[in-house]
């Protein structure tokens, strides 16, 4: 899909807003094709990142290649290869789903945008409300809208910018299948998230952010080996409320 | 980037199409824009009318100018509201990381103001024709005043522009409507300005709207248009080409 080995590169990233510094000089890579998220609490500047990396914003200094265009030098084509899915919900309420993914497909350029929809809509489940206003939409369904948005026209690098931040349990599962079918089918992905358990289950890699830096990054390996070897002790299972949860409302466990 | 200079009309009228969706599937929007000033019309002709001394035949042919005027009036705080939605929403946003051309989703607001402006101001038209409404004038002279018209509603739009863009809040985009539905109830719109007090008429008489609607009902009357439309045009323009600047600068900050 892409000729370059690391579809995001960040090297010494500085972001202040007026006088408040956010990022003091971010670096890291993602693998093309792989998944990886930045964890971080509220406010620690995950939401810059994404934003300069999706020309949203400018830096002030470091440089910024997805799919090896400079973001600062050749913004155009780094939208060309990006998706963006942001941290609130942006779908156009008064629009059915369908329309929503017809205009984003004309938006894209697309030559058959109606059946562009349609495998969308297909694909995310979303077939049997496609008509109905997104306004009607559960949180869940809006989301999964969101994300189909964002799939149109099949960019190789996407963004989530906290994908499942307010959703239930079983929407929650539903967006981590999705990025992982896309994962599955060579697309990088680039995710946001303050929940551990969400980078534990999907990510490739994973990045903490904390005060503007990245302060460890790895896979879960070897993020586990930074700690003391693991000591072996007895303890009961007890099934957790999300499993629980999930048997009584007769869903899956598996996650 | 000649590339994304070619798509600039489409873009601009896949988000005209989007936003003429939103005011035909808004029922609020409908009767605020053409329905209330119908009935405003009715109202000032059927029950006021009749005590009102204007110096014409026909009160509806003196009405007409200040009832497209109202409407037009009555649409912005709507177009204000949409922008504001689409910058909450995140919706702009999600544009601009897309391959679309930068300016046409703002443009796109523009537009379907101006189209829906037309659509309403031919329905209100069709009435006043119906309440006997008549013009001698050729069609020079109404070719003029739809441009008046036009200008007028680009001139609003672009103001209504600053104030969706740039509001915090819902009630503070939807704010900049209130003083702009004041200006046609003090001036000429509704009776002669030579009937007021002395300062309510220094006031009716040196603000757009009455050398707007002046110059309006003399294309209409068919009667030599003086000084007025130069005045009116002035307004407009410079009115137009002022928010338009303040506009663009809020639109490049915000969106």
């Amino acid at each position: 899909m892409s000729r370059y080995e690391n579809a995001i590169l960040v090297k010494g990233l500085t972001k202040s807003y007026k006088h408040v510094p956010v990022l003091l000089g971010v670096d890291f890579q993602v693998k093309t094709g792989s998944i990886f998220a930045l964890l971080g609490t509220n406010g620690s500047g995950k939401t810059t990142i994404v934003k300069i990396l999706t020309t949203l914003l400018k830096q002030d200094s470091g440089s910024v290649m997805i799919n090896g265009f400079d973001v600062a030098m050749n913004p155009e084509q780094v939208r060309q290869s990006i998706s963006l899915t942001g941290q609130f919900v942006a779908v156009d309420e008064i629009l059915t789903g369908r329309e929503n993914l017809v205009m984003m497909a004309k938006l894209r350029h697309l030559r058959a945008p109606h059946q562009v929809a349609e495998d969308l809509l297909k694909r995310l489940g979303l077939t049997a409300a496609a008509d109905r206003r997104a306004a009607t939409y559960s949180g869940g369904m809006r989301r999964r809208l969101d994300i189909a948005m964002s799939l149109v026209g099949g960019a190789p690098v996407i963004f989530l910018d906290e994908p499942t931040t307010g959703l239930d349990p079983e929407a929650r599962i539903e967006v981590w299948n999705i990025v992982r079918e896309l994962s599955g089918n060579g697309t990088t992905v680039l995710l946001t998230t303050q929940y551990l358990e969400e980078a534990e289950q999907l990510a490739d890699t994973i990045a903490i952010l904390h005060k503007g830096k990245i302060i460890v990054s790895g896979t879960l390996e070897e993020l586990k080996m930074l700690f003391p070897p693991a000591k072996v002790e007895y303890i009961e299972k007890q099934p957790t409320l999300e499993e629980i949860f999930l048997a009584i409302v007769g869903e899956k466990t598996e996650i | 980037m000649e590339a994304i200079k070619n798509y600039f009309l489409v873009d601009m009228s896949v988000m005209m199409g989007r936003s003429l969706r939103h005011i035909f599937r808004s029922m609020d929007t409908i009767i605020t824009v053409t329905i209330m000033p119908i009935a405003m019309m009715l109202l000032f002709v059927y029950v006021l009318g009749g005590a009102i001394q204007t110096g014409t035949d026909n009160y509806v042919n003196y009405l007409l100018p200040g009832i497209m005027l109202i409407a037009i009036a009555n649409s912005i705080g709507y177009t204000s509201f949409r922008l504001f939605t689409d910058v909450q929403r995140g919706i702009f946003e999600r544009f601009n990381s897309m391959p679309v051309a930068r300016s046409a989703a703002l443009w796109g607001h523009v537009l379907t103001s101006l189209v829906s402006n037309a659509i309403s101001l031919t329905v209100i038209v069709l009435v006043a024709l119906l309440m006997g409404f008549r013009s001698s004038a050729g069609v020079f002279s109404w070719l003029a005043v739809a441009g008046i018209l036009a200008l007028f509603t680009l001139a609003l739009t672009w103001v209504a522009a600053i104030s969706g863009l740039s509001a915090k809040t819902i009630d503070g985009a939807s704010a900049i409507a209130y003083p702009i539905h004041f200006l046609p109830l003090i001036s000429s719109a509704f009776v002669p300005t030579s009937t007021m007090p002395r300062g309510v008429r220094a006031f009716a008489e040196n603000q757009p709207v009455t050398s707007i609607v002046d110059a309006i009902r003399s294309l209409l009357s068919n009667q030599p248009v003086g000084s007025e439309i130069w005045v009116a045009l002035a307004w407009c323009v410079g009115i137009m080409i002022w928010a338009y600047i303040f506009a663009m600068i809020v639109y490049r900050k915000r969106a």
